[in-house]
Order: structure tokens, then C-alpha cells, then sequence
């Protein structure tokens, strides 16, 4: 009794959501309040490193086609070493600034599998119009890392990634299997002729 | 030409006692983040809730005709609204408990 894909993409929606809360609340308070508990310093890095387990199950059991098992493998490689380098990070075992970089390429890698695997047009249906924003958007927040390692410790990067896990959450939320965009549904994805 | 006793007290009056103490534009922003802080659970759960009502046909409960376990173990909008509840209950109240902390430690320093 395997869950249908969108329902997949909405667990991980709320996942992504309260991501975004947290993230948003560390830039609130600032990283010096954040990290007074331990536990909560090593919230959002456990937090991606779950969401790599749990893209590893799926890229295990979605095997309807070789490109998504690709995707869903680099989406889980990714999402596992940018967790354990921020998990690094918050305990004191790295001090670069540097190591930012490494979400940097998590986040430019995820959008780029997401753009290549998605072999459709924008308005072929929602779940494609979905993937090109969803990896645009991931392109285009790979910025707030290489940011973050240039000019550390600067407001701006902390709200820009946790509203790009917000905005990640609403894109997800709003996928469907089967759904049209802007009126537009391909014969092809299930729309009528 | 002015004497030195008007002197002195031109100068004290280009260093006068500030009208707000020195902390207090400090405290009151600290208010907002503590505001800030609560308000992000409350908030999210009435994104859930409006969401609810202006899509009614994603919460199973209404249309529960031919719906499956997944369409009952994961309803969008109630997610939003247990992601909200989450964070009010595990992660802002002890935020905010340091937030508040950490100002009154900033005032002790300020004043000692």
C-alpha cells in the first residue's frame, strides 16, 4: 500500500514547512539564541539528514522509471552530506565559513536534477510547471550559501533560506498527480482531448 | 564672546542626560522578537485553517467517498495546521525563554 507520489510530496511539504519555521526563528533571534540548546542547534541539520533517509526509501521503492531513481538518489545524496556537515558545523568540529558551500551544491545539484529530470514543458501539466519552478528556485537559492560563505553572519542570507524552504513547502503543497496549470492539462498527463 | 562658566554649560547641554535610557530601544526590539517568535505557530495554523475553508475538497473528512488511508493520514491543510501546533508547543516557548534570558543577562552586564 505504497502512498501515491503527491501524497509523498505533501508529507515532504510539511517537513519543508517546519523547516522554514525553524530557520525563520533562528534569523528572528539570531544564532547566538538559537544555539543555546543543543538540541536545537541540531534541529534543522538532523532535520535534512532525516530528509536524506527518507528520499533514500523512496528512490528505493520509486522505481517507475530510471530518471526518477536518479533524481530521488541525488536529492537524497545531497540533502544527507549538506545535514552532516551543517550537523559538523553546529557541534564545533568545523569552523570554516567555507562549509556553506557545501549546502550550496546540495541545493544547485537538487535543482539542476530537477530541471534535467523533468522532460516536459512548463504548462504540460502542474506537476511539470511544479518541478521547473521547484528546481529554478533551488538554482536559484544556491546563492544564499555561497552568500553566507562570503559575507557571513548577515541577516539577509538566514531570511533568504529559510523563506526559500517556506516557498519550497508551498510548491509542494500545491502538487497534485493529475492537475492542470493555468487551465492548461496535456492529453498526454491526462487531460482530455 | 563667552565666559567659561556659559562654556561649561553649553557643552552640557550638547551632552545631556538622554531623554530614553540607553536600552530602551534595545528592549523594545527585543519585544518584537518575542512577538515575532509567537506569532510564527499562530500564524501558520491559520494559513492551515483559511486553506481548509478555500479548499475544502483537500480535507478527506468532507469528501470521504472511495478515500484510502493515505488520503486519511495526510490531509495538506491539516498538515499546515499540525506543523503550526509543532512549532508553538516545541520550539517557540523555549525561544522565546531564551530570548527574554539573554535580555535580562544583557541588561545585569549593562548595569553592573
Amino acid at each position: 500500500m505504497q502512498p501515491r507520489a503527491e501524497i509523498a510530496h505533501w508529507l515532504f511539504a510539511g517537513g519543508f514547512l517546519f523547516v522554514g519555521l525553524v530557520l525563520l526563528a533562528e534569523a528572528i533571534v539570531g544564532p547566538a539564541v538559537f544555539r543555546r540548546r543543543a538540541w536545537r542547534a541540531c534541529l534543522w541539520p538532523s532535520l535534512a539528514l532525516m530528509a536524506g533517509a527518507w528520499l533514500w526509501l523512496i528512490a528505493i521503492f520509486s522505481t517507475f522509471s530510471t530518471l526518477h531513481l536518479v533524481a530521488h538518489s541525488i536529492w537524497a545524496q545531497a540533502a544527507t552530506a549538506a545535514g552532516a556537515v551543517q550537523l559538523a558545523v553546529v557541534r564545533g568540529r568545523l569552523h570554516s565559513q567555507y562549509w556553506s558551500l557545501v549546502t550550496a551544491g546540495a541545493l544547485l545539484i537538487s535543482g539542476a536534477s530537477f530541471l534535467v529530470h523533468e522532460q516536459n514543458g512548463w504548462l504540460f501539466a502542474r506537476s511539470a510547471f511544479l518541478h521547473h519552478l521547484i528546481g529554478w528556485t533551488l538554482v536559484v537559492a544556491s546563492a544564499i550559501p555561497i552568500g553566507e560563505a562570503l559575507r557571513p553572519r548577515r541577516a539577509v542570507w538566514a531570511y533568504g533560506f529559510a523563506a526559500t524552504w517556506v516557498l519550497l513547502a508551498v510548491m509542494l503543497f500545491a502538487d497534485r498527480d493529475v492537475a492542470s496549470i493555468f487551465g492548461h492539462l496535456s492529453e498526454l498527463a491526462g487531460g482530455r482531448p | 564672546m563667552q565666559t567659561g562658566q556659559e562654556a561649561i554649560l553649553a557643552v552640557n547641554e550638547l551632552v545631556t542626560s538622554r531623554a530614553q535610557p540607553a536600552d530602551q530601544p534595545r528592549t523594545a526590539r527585543k519585544t518584537l522578537r518575542v512577538v515575532a517568535v509567537e506569532a510564527l505557530g499562530p500564524l501558520t495554523i491559520l494559513g492551515g485553517i483559511v486553506w481548509a475553508f478555500a479548499q475544502p475538497y483537500r480535507i478527506t473528512f468532507f469528501y470521504p467517498d472511495g478515500k484510502g488511508f493515505w488520503d486519511w493520514a495526510v490531509q495538506p491543510p491539516l498538515l499546515v495546521v499540525i506543523v503550526g501546533l509543532l512549532f508553538s508547543l516545541l520550539v517557540a516557548p523555549g525561544l522565546v525563554e531564551d530570548l527574554e534570558r539573554s535580555g535580562s543577562e544583557r541588561g545585569d552586564a549593562a548595569s553592573s
